[in-house]
């Protein structure tokens, strides 16, 4: 199987395809088509990228699975994955699937939903698995597409608006990217990220426009890479179209957006950011790491004011990016580790979240926290489902949840102190938006006239949460699936930034004897 | 001597010659009946002239001592310009035809200018770079004004006119400035007066003067004013062809101009050109925000796009050459896509080009509905796309050549750009319903139009091999 990971890629773009050709019609027959060929379709790659994970050696840090084949102006269509991609393409793989089954009311154009969703897929693999700057950028880039379009066509009221700003922000961003990506190939004559890996970006003090910038060539590639991953994360204060996007996108919509999307600017940083600029990121370690605090207390506290469900679980998604963030900016094993235990774990339970909201929005059309309360009269599975996520959400020991944010305090706590102090302060505020959104919404008495007849959930929706309910509990109990994986290649990357840095520092010493 | 000439100038001589007995035999034919006969034979001569430019060998030759050089830049140039002109020709057959439009005299006015613009990229003296420059203008006003009985055509047509006179007027004054201060008009003549005498004031003004005349023909800022009243007043099919081949001759031509006139002074011309890149991609990403008219806003469309071409030449290298010829042959291919659409907007009938009526297209024309999308974020540059490619070409250029802030603007622009791609998809996917636009039955131009967007799908795999050939034109111009 030389190259699996091209099966993995392109099997639902090449089901795309098909529905695309031969699909015709809008009647039930071939609404129903279109999302079986869609589910098998998730459903194949999730089981090829099973025999992915079964090939994976984890002791081995470099990139396995690669296939490289030439392709237009020198670059390479190169392929491969490591220890910190690996679980990604898991991650995106596992939750297709459920994905697609949450959109299985979808009535509106249905074939062209299916269709949008699997390109995104495979663009969205295609980010993890890329070995090549120009071929990652084209997959980072493609996926603003589909993603566009789903917001667009099947979003909510403002739709307009929130897929213009999806668009824009995030393009802005990775505009910026793309000539640091050009800059560095012109310097380091090759877009192979391997070989990038390994080559030095020159630290030395450059002016520019009257401004001496320490780190010189390396700050400017880091901050044109931060500028694209800080929006996609999305870190405070360029977070802004989140809350948009989730709002207005449909069900099916904020669950791939929280869970995938979301983490492609997290596996930026881990991926470019940290390996290939080890100096800049030192330099700009403070500055992220208190932006991640202050993300994580001042999206908290923005959770809390917010009557409209999915918005607050947008804020919580914002701040559980600040531990991610402030996680691999301790560039230390426990803070990487962390981050991405806690990227993955985001993935389940935020992806549950909007799924349990989206049981709800199905059945009176509403997001609005006030039209609801007492739900656990009527729908006592659906209280007790969205209790146990709740919990996640905040961090409950037992649930993976925990793991993630305990991992990347230890981290920072290591690092900066202070950052830890004030970071911590928002876990107390997320239990309180959490628990307070729950009990508004669940429990009390069932008064509102219109709850009354409410169902509780059906087998198709109990289907889809039961796989996110066993991930959560398994990875919240059993660490060590994740960090056995992820070690080894954690550890080489933050062996290589530390040797790096030493580097640098003698140098910058020996410059000054 | 001369049969050698006139054999290496021999697909000019021929599509001149083909002009003139068409000429005739419209005139002393049954003049109007004749003219879809006369319009598919243009076509197939152009076609066919572009695949015997295509096999000419690698090695330059000159002809008539150097005023006409047939290089493979020249050929690259030449190819795009033919197979384009052609394509544009028939697409717009059935809408002139519908309209009575379509008189005898249109494919031969476009015939004459497109020798034109083939002397254009071949020039090799001052002489010759007017001559065609101003037989390929003379035949595009009158195609403007096509359309007699519209004042909008005519209208059109006579602003082109004046203000491609004072263009002229701007080209010809600096070439005599050049003349007179490097005492040749052969371009190997100036870049050896320079090389041993250094660059003079009056040479560099002589250089500003004609860098002026020939942005106006590209519609480059601060000289497009034209562009967005003629695109809109002459018919659709004059206007997509005035969106592309001539844009490709005017583009070859200020790159054949300022490396083979030039090329020993690079600093002095990357200057002005950078200038004219930024003002065009600004200005067009800008200006194009507020348009309602689908014709508008693909006029400031191309003046971003001949922005973002500029940059390419800006870089003053081999490679910024091969960037721009690359963005030329893109930017060509989207565009006759996206007016094979345009031809087919109506309502009723009647030919429409608000961009609002587009609102909910993707129900009336799935398929058609989608090409478009397709090549609408391939020209806001959006990965994987070919219009990606081109944009990254010409950033990587001016980065290589050390104007990285070039490529910041440039990035910066293509996201201003990108609202206004956005903003027809939004109408033909997310619009509210208004009364939908006819079904059209209209084979050619949907061909060509899903044609196009395949094209900007597929070529992710490999641009088709157009790079190596733009690469061996680039090296052929700068060396």
């Amino acid at each position: 199987m030389l190259n699996l990971l091209s099966i993995i890629t392109f099997t639902p773009a090449i089901a795309a395809a098909i529905l695309a050709i031969f699909l015709r019609g809008e009647d039930k027959a071939a609404q129903d088509n279109a999302k079986w060929v869609a589910l098998v379709a998730t459903l194949a790659t999730f089981a090829a990228s099973l025999i992915l994970l079964i090939g994976f050696d984890p002791q081995d840090t470099g990139f396995q699975f690669v296939e490289e084949h030439d392709w237009i102006m020198g670059f390479t269509y190169k392929m491969g994955v490591d220890g910190i991609s690996i679980l990604f393409v898991l991650l995106t793989t596992a939750l297709m699937p459920i994905t697609i089954g949450a959109c299985w009311n979808v009535t509106h154009r249905v074939k062209d939903y299916m269709i949008a969703f699997l390109i995104l897929e495979t663009l969205m693999i295609g980010v993890f698995t890329a070995l090549d700057l120009v071929l990652f950028y084209l997959f980072f880039e493609a996926g603003l597409i589909p993603m566009f379009l789903i917001i667009g066509i099947w979003g909510g009221k403002d739709r307009i608006y929130a897929a213009f700003k999806f668009f824009l922000y995030t393009f802005l961003g990775s505009v910026l990217m793309l000539v640091a990506m050009i800059a560095m190939y012109v310097d380091a004559g090759t877009t192979d990220i391997p070989t990038l890996l390994q080559h030095q970006f020159s630290t030395e003090t450059i002016s520019l426009a009257g401004w001496q910038i320490i780190g010189g060539m390396q700050s400017l590639l880091f901050l044109a890479f931060f500028a694209s991953f800080a929006v996609k994360m999305p870190m405070w204060p360029v977070h802004t179209w989140l809350p948009d996007a989730h709002v207005q996108a449909p069900t099916a919509g904020s669950v791939i957006l929280a869970a995938v999307l979301l983490k492609m600017g997290g596996y930026g940083f881990l991926r470019f950011s940290l390996p290939m600029f080890p100096v800049a990121s030192d330099i700009f370690a403070p500055l992220v790491l208190w932006l991640s605090a202050i993300a994580i207390v001042y999206t908290s506290l923005v959770a809390l004011m917010q009557d409209d469900m999915k918005k607050l679980i947008a804020y919580s998604s914002v701040a559980h990016m600040g531990f991610v963030t402030m996680g691999i900016f301790a560039a230390n094993q426990q803070g990487l580790d962390g981050a991405i235990f806690q990227m993955i774990s985001h993935g389940f339970i935020s992806g549950a979240l909007f799924l349990a909201v989206g049981v709800i929005y199905d059945r009176m059309h509403t997001r609005e926290i006030v039209a609801y309360g007492g739900l656990i009269n009527r729908m006592p599975v659906y209280a007790a489902i969205f209790l146990l996520f709740t919990m996640a959400n905040v961090g409950l020991p037992g649930t993976s949840g925990f793991v993630g944010e305990f991992l990347t305090f230890l981290g920072v706590y290591q690092v900066n102190t202070w950052v830890a102090f004030f970071a911590a302060t928002g876990v107390i505020l997320s239990a309180g938006y959490a628990l307070w959104l729950f009990r508004r919404v669940v429990m009390g008495e069932l008064i509102k006239e219109s709850l009354k007849s409410i169902k509780d959930m059906d087998r198709r929706e109990k289907t889809l949460m039961a796989p996110l309910i066993v991930m959560t509990l398994l990875l919240g109990v059993y660490p060590s699936l994740v960090t056995d994986i992820i070690g080894p290649s954690v550890a080489a990357l933050v062996d290589g930034h530390d040797v790096a840095l030493q580097a640098h520092e003698a140098a910058s010493q020996m410059a000054q004897n | 001597m001369i049969p050698a000439d006139l054999s290496t100038a021999l697909p000019e001589i021929v599509l001149a010659l083909f002009a003139m007995a068409a000429l005739m035999v419209g005139v002393f034919g049954s003049k109007d009946k004749m003219a879809e006969p006369i319009l598919y034979a243009t076509a197939a001569l152009m076609v066919l002239l572009g695949l015997y430019v295509g096999s000419r060998g690698l090695g330059g030759v000159t002809a008539f001592n150097g005023m006409y050089i047939a290089d493979p830049f020249a050929h690259f140039s030449k190819m795009i310009i033919l197979f384009s002109a052609a394509v544009v020709m028939v697409m717009g057959q059935g809408y002139m035809a519908a309209r009575g439009l379509l008189k005898f005299e249109y494919p031969i006015l476009i015939a004459l200018s497109v020798v034109g613009m083939m002397l254009m990229v071949s020039s090799g003296d001052l002489i010759t770079l007017y001559m065609g420059l101003e037989l390929q203008s003379l035949a595009l006003y009158v195609v403007a004004t096509m359309n007699r009985d519209s004042e909008r055509s005519t209208e059109a047509g006579l602003k082109y006119f004046i203000l491609g006179a004072l263009a002229s007027g701007l080209l010809l004054y600096g070439a005599s400035l050049t003349y007179g201060y490097a005492g040749t008009t052969l371009f190997a003549g100036i870049i050896s007066t320079i090389s041993e005498d250094g660059m003079s004031v009056g040479l560099l003004m002589g250089l500003a003067f004609m860098l002026a005349g020939l942005a106006f023909k590209v519609s480059a800022v601060p000289f497009h004013m034209w562009t967005p009243d003629v695109y809109e007043g002459a018919p659709t099919p004059v206007t997509a062809f005035f969106a592309t081949a001539p844009k490709v001759a005017a583009m070859a031509l200020i790159a054949r101009l300022v490396h083979e006139a030039f090329g020993v002074v690079p600093g002095d011309w990357t200057q002005i050109i950078a200038f004219l890149a930024v003002a065009s991609m600004f200005l067009g990403a800008i200006a194009a925000i507020g348009q309602r008219d689908i014709k508008r806003l693909m006029a400031y469309s191309s003046i971003t796009h001949m922005g973002f071409a500029l940059v390419g030449l800006a870089a003053g290298t081999a490679q910024g050459v091969q960037a721009m010829l690359v963005y030329m042959a893109i930017y060509v291919t989207m565009n006759i896509g996206v007016f094979a659409f345009i031809l087919t907007m109506s309502r009723d009938g009647r030919a429409v080009a608000e961009i609002d009526s587009l609102r909910q297209y993707s129900k009336v024309e799935p398929t058609r509905a989608l090409a478009l999308l397709v090549l609408m974020f391939s020209l806001a540059g959006v990965p994987p796309l070919v219009g990606f490619f081109g944009k990254f070409y010409v950033l990587w250029a001016a980065v290589e050549a050390g104007m990285a802030w070039l490529a910041v603007a440039g990035v910066v622009a293509s996201v201003i750009g990108a609202f206004y791609y956005l903003r027809i998809v939004y109408y033909m996917y997310f619009g509210d319903e208004v009364e939908p636009l006819d079904r059209v039955r209209a084979p050619v131009e949907a061909t060509l139009l899903i044609v196009a967007a395949a094209v900007m799908v597929l070529g992710v795999i490999n641009l088709f091999g157009i790079e190596g050939l733009a690469a061996l034109a680039a090296d052929a111009l700068v060396n």
